[in-house]
């Protein structure tokens, strides 16, 4: 509809283009507030747990290995850094740049769950499952599952919003490959782009959480 | 697009239009529909409580019984009094009353309402499952026993928690960026204050409580052990993290009931609302001590002392606000020329009920008093005098107030202060006798009690026959305006907020004109 | 037009600039966690290294360098009170009188 037409049709309610692009992106921000506030509960517990057994979560992280952690986190990064560049040419109207670069960011989305689930599959093989469900070794420790709880309930989230914002990416990448965007209307991309780079920045805290002190 | 002048109600009819409508005004209105009808069912299951506490023995078997209490508690909180003010009223007269077209992402607000529908079902479906019997909150370790109904209950109350946040966020960028020309935050309606400091609250609080019952589900799905002593958690870290949420959703609910109750008392005194800034900002003052002091829930949970200290001092505090606007109120009324409507009937009610409800916290808010309160009666009657008496009075005064202009149609008065009567008296005779029967030491939840507690729960189930006699006649009194009311006026009250300024009801665009404000809301002379 | 403008105030060599020291913060953090012995002082280092690296994803990234101040205490709010709920929790947690669990 508004392929041809450089200026977007802004909602009744508002008073112009900026106007909605504005209040849009407040919207998307208050949003990734309640998002960290989820986030956040959890690792408040994480917190409090490695307080109360500090060798279970110690023993816990040697299970991981920390060089799959470390790839992820760089693949994770250059999706931020594609992503920033997906709104920086959907806003410059160049529809074929920012098809590519928000290609390449499902991409690393992709990657990122593929490693995801070669760690997964091996933790389950091992039988480090958590709580109740730990078959794994127990260094003399009965409750080396909690551990894995928390790995499994925060790498799960995590990546549970790795999926769903692969998804919302890709609906961007349709609109901006019909030439949606341009300099006056590339709300959509913007907001997709801010929840994928809070994603990559609870990636940013879970990687040393989980991988490096633990 | 120049305005049509139709109403909202006119335009596109059928039920199709109205399930897929954007508009704020009818979102509003099935907010209404649906919250009544939770409402009904919540309170069915309290008549039946009340049933069963009318004389000692059983008359449901008792888990029955734990299952009615469970479902009057959730149904009511999550579903009638969280959604309740902001959902409806909020949602209805928070644009008009800064002068906007719509909300900010109405969307958005369409799918909340449907995010509240997919919640309330799954609710329902629990009790196909055998139902849930934790009570409300949920504790663990009982609500990790792996029960399939806890853990559908829990991804409703994840989904009702979404609604929440996203109803939150609607209103938060609806009143920073929507407001008319002229309409600055200290020129914004007290109403719009409150519902603006509850979207904070449901923004930031309600995620904690996502998570909660996310790790409740994953605990009775996957034995996770994060919340289960057997397995090396602590079940005291759920009672923090629910309360983190649900001592802020109190406010949720009572805040938008003060936002009513300060546009009623200066309406129909006829008089410039007393200390405006004090209002508003103890709005905010009250959500912000909110977040710091839920552990008053957890004196006897094993707590450390300590925190139990830090709580309970911190407690008094939201004392402070709390009286700011109840002064304010007395302040306004001295002197106004009262009209005794039947808003101002509920509103009076609401200062009577919430003054003892308030108060009866502070000894709940005393360690060594909460030790002998905890988990009796007293409890139970001194969250439904801050709750039901706040809440519920505000929202039948409200209902009255606004109900000319959501429907463009006048009430029966007679009929409405009648409802007034049987409700307030009903109210108090089921609930004053709650009081003595916890100091007494009757303890909450039983099916079941002592002889020596009978007369007083006799009078308390009476009570509760009044309560839904006068929601029965609340009822009729708003289905005879819509059928045969005489049409309303554009300002029947004589208000001087914006939302009186357009005609009744209001047409689809709102206001024909943007308006322009130039002085504050209450300008009486 | 007010915001169209200030984008372009972040050029892609800013971009890369920030990516690089992204990349450059991740090495780091690896390297004195798992090949440095820091004992107490590893939670510490870890974490102020994940912090920079956070700000400088929303300050750059996520344009809140540029952007309205509004939105930097709108995310500032949500830090805030995911430190109440820890703060609190802790305050109790620390507090308590020492049961020891027989799991332990």
């Amino acid at each position: 509809m508004s392929s041809n037409s450089q200026h977007h049709h802004f909602a009744h309610h508002f008073e112009s283009e900026e106007h909605e692009y504005a209040t849009s992106k407040e919207g998307v921000w208050l949003f990734l507030v309640s998002e960290i506030l989820m986030f956040g509960g959890l690792f408040v517990g994480y917190i409090i747990y490695q307080h109360m057994y500090p060798q279970v979560f110690h023993e816990g992280a040697m299970h991981l290995d920390w060089r799959l952690g470390a790839l992820n986190t760089i693949v994770l990064l250059f999706s931020s850094l594609t992503m920033v560049l997906g709104v920086h040419f959907s806003q410059l109207g160049d529809r074929k740049k920012a098809v590519t670069a928000l290609a390449i960011t499902i991409l690393c989305g992709a990657i990122f769950m593929c490693v995801k689930y070669i760690e997964y599959s091996h933790k389950i093989h091992e039988g480090l499952l958590p709580g109740a469900w730990y078959t794994g070794e127990t260094h003399g420790l009965s409750n080396m599952g909690l551990y894995f709880s928390f790995y499994f309930m925060m790498t799960g989230l995590h990546g549970t919003h790795v999926l769903g914002g692969m998804c919302l990416i890709l609906w961007v990448l349709l609109r901006a490959n019909k030439g949606e965007f341009n300099s006056h209307y590339y709300t959509p991309v913007e907001g997709v782009g801010l929840f994928w780079h809070l994603v990559d920045l609870i990636w940013i805290f879970l990687f040393p959480l989980l991988y490096l002190v633990g | 697009m120049a305005g049509s002048g139709k109403s909202y109600l006119e335009g596109e009819t059928g039920l199709w239009s109205w399930l897929t409508s954007l508009d704020h005004k009818r979102i509003g209105l099935l907010y209404f529909f649906s919250v009544a009808f939770f409402f009904l069912l919540g309170g069915i299951f309290a008549l039946l409580i009340r049933l069963e506490l009318f004389s000692p023995g059983a008359l449901f078997p008792a888990d029955m019984y734990n299952r009615f209490m469970t479902y009057h508690g959730a149904v009511m909180v999550f579903f009638v009094i969280i959604p309740g003010i902001p959902a409806i009223l909020g949602n209805f007269f928070l644009p008009l009353q800064i002068g906007a077209k719509d909300v900010a992402f109405p969307r958005l607000n369409l799918m909340s309402w449907y995010f509240l529908m997919t919640a309330a079902v799954m609710a329902l479906c629990t009790l196909l499952l055998g139902g849930v019997d934790t009570g409300w909150t949920f504790y663990t370790p009982y609500s990790i026993s792996f029960k399939p109904a806890t853990i559908l209950m829990a991804f409703a109350v994840f989904i009702a928690g979404f609604s929440s946040i996203l109803t939150g966020l609607n209103f938060i960028a609806t009143v920073h960026r929507l407001r008319a020309p002229g309409m600055t935050m200290n020129r914004m309606p007290l109403f719009v204050w409150a519902i603006y400091s509850t979207a904070i609250l449901q923004v930031l609080a309600t995620p904690v409580l996502g998570i909660t019952v996310l790790l409740l589900a994953m605990e009775n799905i996957f034995n996770i052990g994060i919340f289960d002593p057997a397995l090396g958690g602590d079940p005291v870290l759920f009672q923090h993290f629910f309360w983190f949420y649900s001592h802020p959703a109190v406010y949720i609910m009572v805040l938008p009931a003060m936002g009513v109750i300060s546009e009623l008392v200066t309406t129909y005194s006829r008089k410039t609302i007393f200390g405006y800034t004090a209002i508003a900002y103890s709005s905010l003052a009250i959500a912000a001590i909110s977040f710091l002091v839920w552990g008053h829930h957890m004196f006897t949970s094993g707590q450390s002392e300590v925190a139990a200290i830090t709580f309970s001092v911190l407690t008094m505090l939201v004392g402070v606000p709390t009286a700011i606007k109840l002064f304010n109120w007395l302040a306004t009324l001295y002197r106004g020329s009262i009209q005794m409507t039947t808003p101002m009937l509920y509103t009076l009610g609401f200062m009577f009920i919430f003054t003892i409800g308030g108060m009866t916290g502070i000894y709940l808010a005393t360690i060594a008093t909460d030790i002998h309160f905890h988990d009796t009666y007293f409890v139970v009657a001194h969250f439904h005098y801050v709750m039901v008496g706040g809440t519920l009075m505000a929202i039948m005064g409200g209902a009255f107030h606004w109900l000319p202009k959501m429907v463009g149609k006048m009430y029966n008065e007679s009929i409405a202060r009648m409802s007034f009567v049987f409700i307030f008296i009903g109210f108090n005779v089921t609930f004053f006798p709650q009081f003595v029967l916890g100091n007494m030491g009757m303890p909450r939840r039983y099916h079941d009690y002592l002889p020596a507690f009978e007369s007083l729960n006799k009078i308390s189930t009476i009570g509760s026959w009044m309560i839904g006699f006068g929601f029965l006649i609340a009822l009729y009194a708003i289905i005879q305006a819509i059928r045969s009311g005489s049409p309303a006026p554009m300002n029947p009250w004589g208000s001087k907020t914006l939302e009186w300024t357009t005609a009744s009801p209001p047409p689809h665009e709102n206001f024909l004109t943007t308006p322009t404000v130039t002085a504050g809301p209450y300008e009486f002379k | 037009m007010a915001h169209h403008e200030e984008h372009h105030h972040i050029t892609l060599a800013t971009h890369l600039q920030v990516f690089s020291a992204l990349i450059g913060l991740t090495i780091l953090t690896v390297v004195t966690a798992k090949f440095m012995h820091l004992g107490v002082f590893e939670n510490l280092v870890a974490f102020s290294i994940a912090t920079v690296k956070g700000f400088l994803v929303m300050a750059y990234f996520m344009h809140l360098k540029y952007d309205e101040k509004i939105y930097r205490w709108i995310i500032l709010s949500s830090f805030a009170f995911v430190f109440l709920l820890f703060f609190f929790c802790v305050l109790d947690e620390a507090t308590r009188i020492v049961q020891h669990s027989a799991l332990q």
